[in-house]
């Protein structure tokens, strides 16, 4: 592994070495329209450190064969890599087996893989999926699709105006007839922190399994999967600093092995003849077709770069970061943060009175300051908000309080441009 | 003026501006300044949807000219609407149907008709020559 050089001292606070784990990502110090990036965009997609550039570019470089089926080196070499970063994934999730990690393109492939294959298998006519009212449209769509399939139905948790799920009507909605819950473990346009662990709970008492969507969750706090006793985890290679294209799926065995494959094809298989065929062990049945081989062996070393700078350290200092960003939007005339929960990531949604969260945006990126507007996929929220859209500023650890000053003096120009 | 007269006459408004500030100012006011679309247009079927804004666009045809009015959501989206109408507006069906509108690369806007931007813009363009089209098939030879 490239490791980088400047970040092997796990217990230093952030705020010590910030100029250090910028130094880093070699894209914070690029301008865009002639000035300093200013990236508040991590919810979208997360900036890569070096040693992940290093570890992909390695890989096409001096490492590049087919995995699982050579017997050259080349191929045998790549593979061990490979392998080696289902161990990372697995280690970082804290699962039982590595075979219950399945690499995927993403969170959506994630999803639509359990919906699909999970569906195919365990649900039917009127049976019941529970999500909730602040899902992705990624954690939307693939249930409402085996929903019309199969003629179950789509139950959605209400929230509060804080962006709270509303516990004691998720309650009411879990029944005998609910087959799956599938909600997110971090919003990715509120910042709300769900109660992860107790939803499940809660559906295990009816044996019911959940699915948790943690691609806003990864980057921001540890997760561990037998801990909550998650049935599916999901989250995305790029949110976690690493290359776009690879995903994980974690998923408990016994659920893996009673589900049919989602594709089928080259590495999914033992034995094909025209009459059957006998599908692999997990986790290759659930992997059909050359995987991204680089983007595997990239996230791993992305996990290893947050796990050397800690993930206790990332929450603390992104919690640092969120306070001091809500305080001083709180004191813009006119604006409104969107999802006020108790517990949040440091994502911050606002919108501000009379003016098109697009024209802001562009504004601000005049400035070089890249924040997300729009519905951010979420569009029943914006909905049951009533409001069109909304800025969204998302933090990560090599975000500063400086930025979020210029970010601040951004806005009241943009602000003042606009009104 | 031709179509062809009228973008030069933007770009040359547009280099004046010193930075991009003034640029966007200057489209900001074009929006808030943009006359208003008939209410009863502002309907469904004359909805451009972007990802990020909307456009509302009607057109008709009078003596032989095609006359446009837009709307926007968002006041920048507004302002571009508001210069491709001084542009297109007002003149004959093949005169829209040729337009390069190559003005918008001039004054440095190109990023506005990016398809990635989902502003809408691009879509309305588009609209906007279809509708040109339609009058021109549908109009008795001169």
């Amino acid at each position: 592994m490239a490791a980088s050089t400047t970040i092997n001292k796990a217990g230093t606070p952030i705020a010590d070495r910030i100029e250090n784990i910028r130094a880093d990502f070699p894209i914070l110090s690029r301008k865009v329209n002639g000035k300093p990036l200013i990236y508040f965009d991590n919810g979208a997609t997360a900036q890569k450190p070096q040693s992940v550039i290093d570890a992909v570019d390695k890989c096409y470089t001096s490492q590049n064969a087919n995995i699982h089926r050579g017997v050259h080196t080349l191929s045998q070499e790549i593979t061990v890599e490979y392998e080696k970063a289902r161990v990372t994934v697995q280690k970082h999730l804290n699962a039982r087996y590595s075979h219950e990690i399945i690499f995927t393109k993403g969170t959506t492939e994630s999803i639509n893989l359990v919906a699909t294959s999970f569906g195919k298998k365990f649900i039917s006519k009127g049976d019941e999926i529970i999500i909730s009212v602040m899902e992705h449209h990624s954690n939307i769509l693939p249930w409402q699709v085996i929903c019309e399939e199969k003629g179950a139905i789509l139950k959605v948790i209400p929230i509060s105006d804080s962006g709270e799920l509303l516990m004691d009507e998720y309650k009411k909605l879990l029944s005998d007839k609910t087959k799956i819950v599938a909600v997110t473990h971090i919003s990715n346009t509120l910042g709300t922190i769900n109660p992860v662990k107790e939803i499940i709970e809660l559906a295990h008492a009816k044996n019911i399994p959940v699915l948790i969507d943690g691609a806003q969750a990864v980057p921001h706090t540890s997760v561990d999967v037998q801990d909550l006793d998650a049935d599916f985890y999901v989250y995305s290679g790029h949110k976690l600093f690493g290359p776009t294209g690879v995903g994980v799926l974690y998923g408990k065995e016994k659920w893996l092995n009673e589900m049919p494959p989602y594709q089928v094809g080259g590495g999914t298989i033992k034995t094909v003849t025209f009459e059957k065929t006998v599908y692999a062990d997990l986790p290759l049945k659930f992997e059909a077709g050359t995987p991204h081989i680089a983007g595997g062996v990239g996230l791993a070393v992305a996990i290893d770069y947050v796990n050397e700078i800690g993930l206790d350290n990332i929450a603390a200092y992104e919690h640092e970061l969120l306070v001091y960003a809500t305080e001083a939007l709180q004191k813009i005339e006119g604006l409104k943060i969107i999802g006020t929960a108790t517990k949040k990531a440091s994502v911050i949604s606002f919108v501000v009175e009379g003016l098109h969260p697009f024209d802001i945006g562009t504004i601000l990126d005049q400035l070089g300051i890249a924040v997300r507007t729009g519905h951010h996929c979420t569009q029943p929220l914006m909905q049951r908000y009533e409001i069109k859209g909304t800025v969204r500023a998302s933090f990560a650890f090599y975000n500063t309080k400086q930025e979020v000053d210029e970010f601040i003096i951004g806005l009241q120009r943009a602000i003042k441009m606009l009104k | 003026m031709s179509i062809q007269e009228i973008e030069n006459e933007i770009v040359e408004e547009f280099e004046m501006f010193e930075d991009w500030m003034q640029k966007y100012e200057y489209i900001i006011e074009l929006g808030k300044s943009l006359p208003l679309i008939d209410a009863k247009y502002k309907t469904e079927d004359k909805l451009i949807k972007g990802c990020q804004s909307q456009v509302w666009l009607h057109s008709e045809l009078n003596e032989g000219n095609v006359l446009f009015t837009a709307d926007s959501d968002a006041i920048i989206t507004k302002g571009m609407v508001a210069l491709m109408i001084r542009v297109l507006s007002n003149h004959t069906p093949d005169e829209i149907l040729n337009a390069k509108l190559e003005f918008v690369d001039k004054i440095g806007l190109t990023q506005h008709l990016s398809p990635t931007r989902s502003n809408g813009l691009v879509s309305m363009i588009k609209q906007m020559k279809m509708d040109a089209l339609a009058y021109k098939v549908k109009a008795p030879n001169p």
